[in-house]
């Protein structure tokens, strides 16, 4: 399996206009690789760093010392910039401030258009990705008559029509509700799954970072945990002290353990929590 | 004032499947101009004959309700009555007819105001024709295909339709968050209906001061999703939808043919 994302010593530095003294290292040395086919959950309070990483898979951002690579190529060499914007797809956290056209198949159209795609190929792609994310009979619909988690569904279909190999969503759930939030969420897993698209999902819902392949907690710009979800969340007391929370499940089963009952704590899900209790007698 | 803007429809556009609204809108803009010059052609009062036939043949086939199309004159009355009345009070020779005070009125005037009035209503008509059954979408790309040959002097043709596309877009957001600022500021005592006209004016700064402020962190925004989309200006940039010319429009071309022809021929005839 191929590395999609590579980052090299990946530094960077956020320099105030304001005041030239004033710098901030935003993003601290980091080395990260993510194989092709995964679904990576990037979490981490705010500030520490986690939506700059993701503008940085988009070249929107380029580090200020070290390199990131996607698909083997160089983010700095501006001759590679569309090939890597086209590659990596990013899926925004307002759903409103992302969609351009008044009518929702010709949004997502508007990345194959950029591209100078033929326009028969266009209507294909255009007609795929929204059944991919179960919205074509939307498809003539006016963005502003849709809900939040349809917006963002739609948001998504923009970047599948690209032809991604990865899509990089920078908390595409905070603004929704939490029907909208399991539908995009379930989007993503099916794309994941089905279509073998490497997804990086950036959030603050622990229960969304639970479905991933592997979790990459952030802090100050450093990377704090790395590992499956299991790994990261059983470290309880180290995400509590980032200031972030577990899964619910998983914090009953820390408390319990706390309490002198023999309990894994690696418990992530209500099944298996409740598998665990019928077993316990 | 909240249930005002929630009626703002974006442009006068009427949906519809019609023989007229189907028409590739890029003839459709061009048929208007050419509408517009055979009305300026037009000397004799029988020309209008025409013209009228050809508006209500298409107002027929459009299915548009005709109170629509009144609707549309309503903001031209003032202009409408001002043309009138200059002409009326204004034009010398002919024939004296009456006087009221110093201003004396002639055949001469009472035949020039009919006409000015007459050309003003048919322009006015002919144009809310073109919006009330072409959709603001189809509008932008009518435009935008029918400027691109001007792109090498310099017109910006691309970046004018994306500019109308985007602001199209935005309206409905920017009312529905105009909305909820006003009734976010009102809950905190803001008065946006009382006073007088300098009062309401003032007390319309807790909204727009919000309002400017998200509007600039929402284009922000939008730029930068619209990057990571590709978006690099019009350059070699392809369409999903392209605008045909059909049979329907060559029929549309046809009779405004005919109209054009009768309306040229008209200016020798002897009344």
């Amino acid at each position: 399996m191929g590395k999609i994302i590579m980052t090299k010593d990946l530094t960077f530095v956020y320099e105030a206009e304001s005041n030239d003294s004033s710098k901030k290292i935003v993003l601290n040395s980091l080395n990260i690789d993510i194989d092709e086919g995964k679904f990576v959950a990037i979490i981490g309070h705010n500030g520490s760093g986690k939506s700059t990483l993701a503008k940085h898979f988009n070249a929107l951002l380029v580090p200020t010392e070290g390199d990131v690579y996607i698909n083997g190529m160089n983010t700095k060499d501006t001759s590679h910039l569309w090939d890597i914007r086209q590659t990596a797809g990013m899926v925004f956290q307002n759903p409103d401030n992302q969609l351009v056209a008044t009518i929702v198949e010709e949004d997502v159209a508007f990345g194959p258009e950029n591209l100078g795609i033929d326009p028969k190929e266009i209507r294909e792609r255009v007609d795929f990705a929204l059944n991919a994310v179960d919205m074509y009979k939307y498809r003539e619909f006016a963005p502003h008559m849709l809900s939040g988690g349809q917006k963002q569904r739609i948001a998504i279909a923009g970047v599948i029509a690209m032809r991604p190999q990865c899509i990089i969503l920078d908390e595409p759930t905070a603004m929704l509700d939490p029907k909208g939030r399991k539908e995009v969420i379930k989007t993503v897993q099916k794309l994941n799954k089905e279509n073998g698209i490497t997804i990086i999902l950036i959030t603050h819902f622990m229960e969304e970072a639970v479905l991933a392949d592997r979790v990459i907690v952030m802090d100050n710009g450093k990377i704090a945990l790395d590992g499956t979800p299991k790994d990261v969340f059983k470290e309880v007391k180290i995400l509590k002290d980032l200031g972030l929370d577990v899964p619910q499940v998983t914090e009953l089963a820390y408390k319990l353990k706390q309490e002198g009952i023999d309990i894994p704590t690696e418990i992530l899900t209500v099944d298996e929590m409740v598998r665990f209790i019928c077993q316990y007698k | 004032m909240l249930i005002m803007l929630k009626n703002i429809t974006i442009g006068q556009y009427i949906p519809g499947n019609t023989f007229i609204h189907r028409l590739d809108p890029r003839v459709k803009i061009i048929l208007s101009i050419i509408f517009i010059i055979s009305l300026f052609i037009i000397t004799k009062f029988s020309g209008y004959i025409f013209i009228l036939l050809f508006l209500l043949l298409s107002v027929f086939v459009s299915k548009i309700p005709l109170s629509y199309i009144f609707k549309g004159l309503k903001p031209i009355l003032v202009i409408l009555i001002l043309t009138v009345g200059l002409n009326v009070f204004f034009t010398p020779g002919g024939t004296y007819l009456a006087s009221i005070g110093p201003l004396k009125i002639t055949s001469n005037g009472v035949r020039l105001a009919l006409f000015m009035g007459l050309r003003l209503i048919f322009l006015i008509v002919g144009t809310s024709l073109l919006t009330l059954t072409t959709s603001p979408i189809a509008l932008t790309d009518g435009i935008e295909n029918l400027l691109t040959p001007f792109k090498s002097i310099g017109l910006p043709a691309h970046e004018l339709a994306m500019m109308m596309t985007i602001a199209l877009r935005f309206i409905p957001t920017l009312l529905e968050e105009t909305d909820k600022i006003m009734k976010a500021q009102m809950a905190r005592g803001a008065d946006f209906e009382s006073g007088n006209l300098v009062k309401r004016a003032k007390n319309l700064i807790p909204l727009l001061v919000p309002l400017f402020i998200s509007a600039f962190r929402r284009a922000d925004e939008l730029a930068v999703a619209m990057e990571a989309r590709c978006y690099r200006g019009g350059f070699n940039r392809t369409k999903l939808k392209q605008l045909k010319v059909s049979n329907r429009d060559y029929i549309a071309i046809l009779f405004t043919a005919i109209l054009v022809g009768i309306i040229i021929w008209n200016r020798f005839w002897p009344w």
